[in-house]
């Protein structure tokens, strides 16, 4: 049978201790049964490893960081479509997320290159700040949680949450907080990194588990593995984890994807707790840098989510194998200043 | 052999992750031309720096905002909002599309009734209106927007004295879910000051309530918030149509329309989040028609907007006047323009272009205006081609605020012009003389003449 | 003015300093320069090899060397003298 040669771009090089998903991505289309791939890597900075890891990259081109704006954006990615012919895009950040969905169509209809990726209003209703209002929408269960903007509304809050409560930054960073003083101590220090508003949260006991899928824009799940994490870095960052068998986390995934109509890849973080309930945490609108255990565990995601984009008739999996395990290695990759010359004057290596 | 043209010698450190572009490529493309007309021809004719006008753009921007409206809601006015620019000649291109004025002073008002706006088409806003521009109001017939209980009370009174019904709105804070709240303007809707002013307005039958007005803020990044603002302003409306069977003629939802600046400190590029008018075009109007009006009690809706009109339609040309290495290694270029023309670079990173063509390299630079002052800065950091002295700049989104919050210091304020659609330049506005300036100047007889040793 | 011994630019306008470890980028007129310093040229013979390649006055030239070998001192890269 002839196999289809697809060229993949990928973003989210950098497999270093706190990774980025691209090169799990990568490795997951190298595995495609169904085409054979040329991979392009996007890099932003001259040091992000896959550059250097030529079995897994044919090419890498950097590319403006998203602060640089969309029109730069899409002016780089012309660029190398013109040399390359891309296919299909994996973007992989959640910084650039905003600015590859609004370019989406633009990409298509010009350039021909694909992706699948959420609606702009299903990547902004997800947000963290909002996520308590989502959940209230398509009745998920999420901790209680409001955006405050003073330290002043502080009490009022923890009045409707009581102690302890988790003080969340807009973007990143979450911290628990046992009485006012502690409260207002998280608020000051990331409010000073991550601006307002602060999001005060119902704080929920329990133990996390992860949920790697994809959806398919009509409200089919047309895949989903849930993991739980092992071991943890001192960043919060899975080193191991392993596979569950757990149908009512599934059923949960399910009924966020039909009630959402989500599209594309996702990670749901959960709280389980002591009674079994699971709390949602958070939506992550792309591959987690784990979602190679997917394809370890038989679902190859990363595939799926080209071939729905070809137009492909995908079957939705069925099943996959409980008991997998991922364990992550660091690696220190020998290079030549030549390689690192080239990609820091040039842009492309 | 043909000599290549001259760059500056630049050096830059690599590692340390510090590598924020793609390779040596530049961010920006040079911008030569303003509607077809070259930038340098523009400063040889009337000197730098300068401020440019596309009459194009500020018509298109308008036509684009009416249609967008239009098309989801029947009735629609748009009134100029002064303080946004109240050069004349911009003025009455959007006069000349059909808007409004909307002002926030006398002196505003005077201007409006200057360029021949009539009186009942001038709307006055603001919470600075003495007794002589109260009555000149209600002679003009102008719909006066009532912002606090004081002006309520004294504007009961003018009218029994002048034996009138001027015609009236009240301007209504509330909560849209957004931060920071403008609670400071007119009466709050959540506490039931709003509802408590109308019932005084409509019980006392001295004044004849036709509008209601809000304004939730500015640079509003979440069009939503517009939509809770425009579902209850028709609240109150379906209210007094309730308990009083009054019909009000108009919602006046205000401004606060994003334009393409980038915020300092935003991540993204300010034309990359802006929410376009139609979006939030979609939300108002969808709000005002669910809201449940009979179909001929629906009120026309008013808009405001200044700053999303016109800002990408003005710009400021300058140059550079000299380049210097700061002590801790960083490159400075001073501009011939600063904080005192380009008063809004105290909150937006302006995007700035170069003038000309240049090579493929960068440098991280400071942007200094020519003040002799500390808080002259025009960028603190930007990426751009090495500028040498004598070139050419061009600062994007300058059309809203700058030429009513430029402020005359240090230096003189440089020469206004507009492009037509035809792309022929006029002058709206010569520069500055020492001779405009020492106009209203007096000299004190005894101190006119001095002798120095 | 001399350009240390073990540093060298490449076509693509890339400097490695092998002592530190540090990396640069120059433009072309940067490379240009730095291969002058390295063959020893003094400033006046340098001027006159960058004027007659590009277009470019005396004043403009002085001023900008100035201040790019002072850049070059402060990133090491110059022999001491």
């Amino acid at each position: 049978m002839n196999k289809p040669k697809y060229t993949i771009a990928v973003t989210g090089l950098n497999a270093i201790d706190s990774p980025g998903p691209g090169l799990a991505i990568i490795r997951g289309l190298k595995d495609a049964k169904s085409f054979d791939v040329r991979i392009i890597g996007l890099a932003y900075e001259a040091l992000e490893p896959g550059i250097y890891l030529h079995d897994y990259i044919d090419k890498t081109y950097q590319i403006p960081f998203p602060t640089a704006g969309q029109e730069v954006l899409f002016e780089r990615l012309s660029y190398i479509n013109s040399e390359e012919n891309i296919d299909f895009l994996y973007p992989n950040f959640d910084a650039e997320l905003y600015g590859f969905i609004k370019l989406q169509k633009h990409m298509e209809e010009i350039l021909g290159i694909k992706m699948v990726l959420p609606t702009i209003e299903q990547f902004e209703e997800r947000h963290k700040v909002n996520l308590y209002d989502y959940g209230i929408k398509h009745d998920i269960k999420v901790p209680k949680a409001r955006a405050i903007y003073s330290t002043a509304e502080i009490p009022a809050a923890a009045q409707l949450y009581g102690y302890p409560l988790v003080v969340k930054g807009k973007f990143y960073d979450a911290k628990v907080a046992y009485n006012n003083e502690q409260a207002a101590q998280h608020f000051n220090k990331i409010s000073a990194q991550w601006g307002l508003p602060i999001l005060i949260q119902e704080f929920v006991r329990g133990s996390e588990v992860n949920v790697c899928g994809i959806g398919d824009g009509k409200g089919n799940l047309l895949g989903a593995v849930p993991m739980r994490k092992l071991y943890i870095t001192d960043k919060g960052k899975a080193w191991a984890g392993i596979s569950l068998d757990n149908e009512r986390l599934l059923e949960l995934t399910r009924n966020m994807v039909e009630s959402t109509k989500w599209q594309g890849p996702f990670e749901l973080e959960y709280v389980k707790t002591v009674d079994d309930e699971y709390y949602l945490l958070e939506i992550n609108p792309r591959f987690p840098a784990w979602c190679y255990l997917t394809v370890g565990a038989g679902q190859n995601q990363m595939e799926a989510l080209v071939n729905l984009a070809m137009g492909k008739e995908v079957e939705p999996f069925k099943s996959y194998k409980v008991g997998t395990m991922f364990i992550r290695y660091s690696n220190d990759l020998i290079v030549d200043i030549n390689e690192f010359e080239k990609i820091s004057t040039i842009g492309e290596l | 052999m043909v000599k290549k043209i001259y760059e500056r010698p630049i050096i830059r450190p690599l590692n340390s992750g510090m590598m924020n572009k793609f390779g040596t490529r530049t961010e920006y493309l040079p911008v030569t031309h303003i509607d077809g007309v070259s930038v340098k021809s523009l400063i040889a004719q009337y000197g730098s720096p300068l401020f440019v006008f596309s009459e194009r753009q500020m018509r298109e921007n308008l036509r684009n905002a009416k249609r967008t409206f239009e098309n989801r809601y029947p009735k629609v006015q748009f009134a100029w909002s002064y303080k946004t620019n109240y050069l004349n000649a911009i003025c009455n291109v959007f006069h000349q599309e059909g808007s409004w004025a909307e002002v926030v002073s006398r002196f505003e008002y005077d201007k409006a009734l200057h360029n021949g706006v009539p009186g009942d088409k001038i709307l006055f806003n603001g919470p600075d209106k003495t007794d002589d521009d109260l009555r000149i109001a209600i002679k003009n017939n102008s719909p006066i927007h009532i912002d606090h209980l004081d002006e309520l009370y004294r504007l009961t009174e003018i009218a029994s004295e002048m034996n009138a019904k001027p015609r009236v709105a009240i301007r209504v804070n509330m909560d849209t879910g957004i931060y920071p709240m403008w609670d400071r303007f007119g009466f709050n809707y959540e506490t039931g000051q709003a509802w408590d002013a109308i019932n005084k307005i409509l019980a006392s039958g001295k004044l004849e309530l036709v509008g209601l007005h809000t304004h939730i803020g500015t640079y509003m990044l979440t069009p939503s918030a517009y939509g809770v603002a425009a579902a209850k302003m028709a609240d109150l409306a379906l209210g007094i149509k309730n308990k009083f069977d009054t019909k009000i003629q108009y919602i006046d939802m205000g401004g606060g329309f994003a334009s393409e600046n980038t915020l300092k400190g935003s991540y993204l590029k300010g034309s990359d989040i802006v929410p376009s008018i139609s979006d939030y075009a979609e939300v108002i109007c969808t709000a005002l028609l669910n809201a449940g009006f009979k179909n001929n009690d629906l009120p026309a809706l008013f808009l405001e907007t200044g700053r999303a009109l016109i800002d990408n339609a003005g710009f400021l040309l300058g140059s550079v006047i000299a380049n210097k290495r700061l002590s801790d290694g960083r490159k400075a270029t001073i501009l011939d323009f600063g904080v005192n023309i380009l008063f809004t670079s105290f909150w937006y990173d302006h995007k700035i272009s170069p003038a000309q063509e240049f090579g493929m390299h960068t440098e991280d630079t400071v942007l200094y205006g020519p003040l002799c002052m500390n808080i002259d800065v025009i960028r603190e950091n930007i990426t751009l081609p090495p500028l040498n002295a004598g070139d050419h700049v061009v600062v994007h989104h300058a059309g809203a605020y700058t030429v009513t919050q430029s402020m005359q210091f240090i230096t003189l304020r440089p020469a206004i012009v507009m492009i037509d659609p035809k792309g022929e330049t006029h002058v709206i506005k010569n520069n500055e003389t020492l001779k405009d300036l020492e106009h209203n100047e007096k000299m004190p007889a005894y101190l006119q003449k001095f002798k120095l040793t | 003015m001399r350009i240390k011994k073990n540093i060298a630019v490449s076509d693509t306008g890339f400097i490695f300093n092998p002592s530190s470890g540090d990396s640069y980028s120059v433009n072309p007129i940067g490379m240009d320069i730095v291969r002058h310093l390295k063959q020893n040229k003094e400033i006046v013979e340098i001027k006159h090899a960058i004027m007659s390649d590009y277009v470019c006055d005396d004043a403009t030239f002085e001023k900008d060397y100035y201040d790019f070998t002072m850049m070059l001192r402060n990133y090491k890269l110059l022999e001491d003298e």
